[in-house]
C-alpha cells in the first residue's frame, strides 16, 4: 500500500494538522509516513498545502509532482493540483468559494461541501474533520479509530473536551461527500 | 523500546540534544529552523536536566557564548540557517583554531544573501571549505531522514569530543520541516564538572594547585609557533578522513551510473533510481553522510567500472566539484540543481539523467 496525497487551500484551514492526523493515523498502523509542508511565504488568507505519503515500504523523496489523491480546498489548489492528479487517482473539492468544477474525467472526483456544513453545525473549528471524513469514505486508507486516536495523541489535553465534536464531524463527511465522476 | 513519534526534524534535533546531556544551546532564531529553539524553551530542560537553553541577543553573540561554554569543556551547541551560520563564521574558526568541540547546525536556506527562506544545499562550499579564515575543517554531517537529525546530535558531540573540533549537522528546509517517524535516543545524563575536568584536562574549569593555567587561544603571533599549530591541526584531519568517513550506498554493486547526492537531495534520487531501475538503466545511489570527511575512496573505486556519475544538488553545483577530483577523470561527472528554494522532481532528475547521458 502506498498513498501520495496533497491537501491545499487556505492559510488558516487546518490544511497542515489534517495532514498531521493522516500521518499520526498510518503511524499508529505501522506504516512509513512522511508529511512535508509547502512552508514558504504562506500566510493566513493565502495559499498553504501539505504532502502526506503513507506506505507500507520506506519513502524516497517527501516532495512529489504527481499525486494518487489531492484534496483542493480553494480556487488557487484546485488550478494548480487537479491536473498532478495522476490517471485513476482521486480529487476532492469543496465547492465554496470555487468558481469552476473540475474538468478531468480520467480521475475520480468527489465534491465535499465542507464549508457550508461546518456553518450549519455551528462548528467551523471541525471543518477539517469533515474533510478527512470525507477523504475516508472516498479511500478508506486508514481505520476512523485510528484517526481519533491520532487526533488524540495530537492534540493537547485541554482541548481532549472536543475530541466528540470532531469524531461527529468526521462521520459528517463520510455522509455529504458525493461522488461526482 | 521507545515509543515511535510523529516530528519534524527541527523538533528532533531539540530533543535528541536534551536527551544526549547537553549542557549548553546558544541561538537566535531564523527560518526554517526556529523550531530548535522553540521545542527547546517548550521543553524547558533547565528545570530537568539543568541544561541552559538561551536567546542570544545576535548570532554573533551565539555562537561566542559556544565558544566559552566549549571552553570549559561542556557540551555545547548552536543552530541556525544559512544567513546566520554566515554571522557565525568567524566565531567557528575561532573554535576550530582553539581546538574546541561543540555542535553547530545549519539549517540551509537559498542563498546568497537574505536568499529565500526555502530549502537549500547552497552551503556545502562554506561548511566543507571553510566559511571563515584560515586551514580549518569541520566534522560535517549531512541527514536525510528526520531519524538522522536526532542520531547526529549524539554522533556530532561524539565525533567533536574525540577530535576537539566542532562538527556541524547540515541540514536542509526539507529535512528540517518535514515530519517523519522517529525513536529519540535514550536519556544520558550530563556529565558532572569532575567529570567533565576528566574528560577535558585542557579545560578552563577553575585552576587547581596541582597544574599550570589552562589557555585557551588560536592566537600565536610567532610564525613558527602558528605554523606548528597548523601542522598538528592538519595531522588531526588526516586522521579523521582515514577513521570518519560515512556513507550509504543503494544498488551501486551494478551500476553503470551512480546518482551522488546527500541530504535531502538523496531522497529525491531514490524516486528517480527506482523509477530509472524499472525501465531498466542499472542505476546506483551514493549518498554521503560526512561531506567532509569525504568518501573519496569509495567514489573512485566506483569509478572503476561505473560508465559516469550525477551529483544533484539543491545548489548551482558544489559537492560535484569534489565527486569530480574523486572520479579524476576517468568517466563524465555531470550535473543537475535547482536553485534558490526551488525542488527537482523525481521526473526533472530522470529527464536530465537521460540528456547528461545520452540515453534513451
Amino acid at each position: 500500500m502506498k498513498k501520495e496525497i496533497i491537501i491545499a487551500g487556505f492559510g488558516g484551514q487546518g490544511v497542515l494538522s489534517m495532514g498531521k492526523i493522516l500521518a499520526y493515523s498510518g503511524l499508529l498502523e505501522g506504516k512509513e509516513v512522511t508529511w512535508m509542508p509547502a512552508y514558504g511565504p504562506e500566510q493566513r488568507g493565502g495559499t498553504a498545502n501539505v504532502t502526506v505519503q503513507i506506505s507500507d515500504k520506506k519513502i524516497s523523496s517527501p516532495i512529489l509532482k504527481f499525486y494518487d489523491i489531492a484534496i483542493v480546498l480553494n480556487q488557487p489548489s484546485m488550478d494548480k493540483f487537479e491536473e498532478r492528479v495522476k490517471p485513476g487517482g482521486i480529487l476532492i473539492y469543496d465547492s465554496n468559494g470555487m468558481t469552476r468544477k473540475p474538468t478531468r474525467k480520467d480521475i475520480s472526483v468527489y465534491c465535499i461541501d465542507a464549508t457550508d456544513k461546518a456553518i450549519e453545525m455551528g462548528a467551523q473549528k471541525t471543518f477539517n474533520m469533515i474533510v478527512v471524513g470525507g477523504l475516508l469514505k472516498a479511500d478508506p486508507m486508514v481505520k476512523t479509530e485510528n484517526v481519533m486516536l491520532a487526533l488524540k495523541k495530537s492534540l493537547p489535553e485541554r482541548h481532549h473536551k472536543l475530541l466528540p465534536a470532531n469524531e461527529e464531524a468526521m462521520k459528517v463527511g463520510m455522509e455529504i461527500i458525493k461522488k461526482e465522476n | 523500546m521507545e515509543e515511535i513519534k510523529l516530528m519534524k526534524g527541527n523538533e528532533a534535533i531539540a530533543h535528541a540534544a536534551i536527551r544526549c546531556g547537553t549542557d549548553g544551546y546558544f541561538g537566535y532564531p531564523i527560518t526554517p529552523q526556529s523550531e530548535v529553539m522553540e521545542t527547546l524553551m517548550d521543553e524547558a530542560p533547565w528545570n530537568t536536566t539543568g541544561m541552559v537553553v538561551l536567546q542570544a541577543e545576535s548570532e554573533v553573540a551565539a555562537i561566542n557564548m559556544v565558544y566559552g561554554g566549549a571552553a570549559c569543556g561542556k557540551k555545547v551547541m548552536t543552530s541556525s540557517s544559512s544567513p546566520g551560520m554566515s554571522l557565525k563564521q568567524e566565531g567557528v574558526s575561532y573554535i576550530a583554531g582553539a581546538e574546541l568541540p561543540c555542535l553547530l547546525v545549519n539549517v540551509m536556506r537559498g542563498g546568497p544573501g537574505l536568499g529565500t527562506i526555502q530549502p537549500s544545499q547552497a552551503d556545502y562550499f562554506q561548511t566543507v571549505k571553510g566559511g571563515g579564515h584560515g586551514d580549518y575543517r569541520l566534522i560535517t554531517l549531512a541527514p536525510s531522514t528526520v531519524q538522522e537529525m536526532a542520531d547526529f546530535v549524539d554522533l556530532g558531540f561524539e565525533l567533536a569530543f574525540r577530535y576537539n573540533n566542532p562538527a556541524m549537522i547540515l541540514a536542509d528546509g526539507i529535512v528540517g520541516q518535514m515530519m517523519e517517524k522517529v525513536v529519540l535516543p535514550p536519556f544520558k545524563p550530563r556529565r558532572t564538572n569532575d567529570e567533565v575536568r576528566k574528560q577535558c584536562p585542557w579545560g578552563t574549569m577553575g585552576k587547581t594547585d596541582d597544574r599550570e593555567r589552562n589557555i585557551i587561544t588560536s592566537l600565536a603571533l610567532e610564525a613558527d609557533v602558528m605554523e606548528a599549530t597548523n601542522n598538528r591541526l592538519q595531522a588531526k584531519y588526516r586522521i579523521i578522513e582515514e577513521k570518519e568517513v560515512l556513507f550509504e550506498e543503494q544498488n551501486c554493486e551494478d551500476a553503470d551510473y551512480v546518482f551522488v547526492a546527500f541530504g535531502s537531495a538523496a531522497r529525491l534520487c531514490g524516486n528517480a533510481m527506482d523509477a530509472l531501475r524499472e525501465q531498466g538503466f542499472k542505476v546506483g545511489l551514493l549518498r554521503p553522510i560526512t561531506l567532509w570527511p569525504f568518501p573519496t575512496k569509495r567514489i573512485a573505486e566506483l569509478a572503476q567500472k561505473a560508465k559516469g556519475f550525477m551529483s544533484v544538488e539543491l545548489s548551482a553545483g558544489q559537492m560535484v566539484e569534489d565527486v569530480r577530483l574523486a572520479v579524476n577523470g576517468k568517466v563524465p561527472v555531470t550535473f543537475h540543481g535547482r536553485m534558490g528554494g526551488n525542488i527537482p522532481s523525481a521526473e526533472e532528475i530522470i529527464e536530465k539523467f537521460k540528456e547528461n547521458f545520452n540515453l534513451k
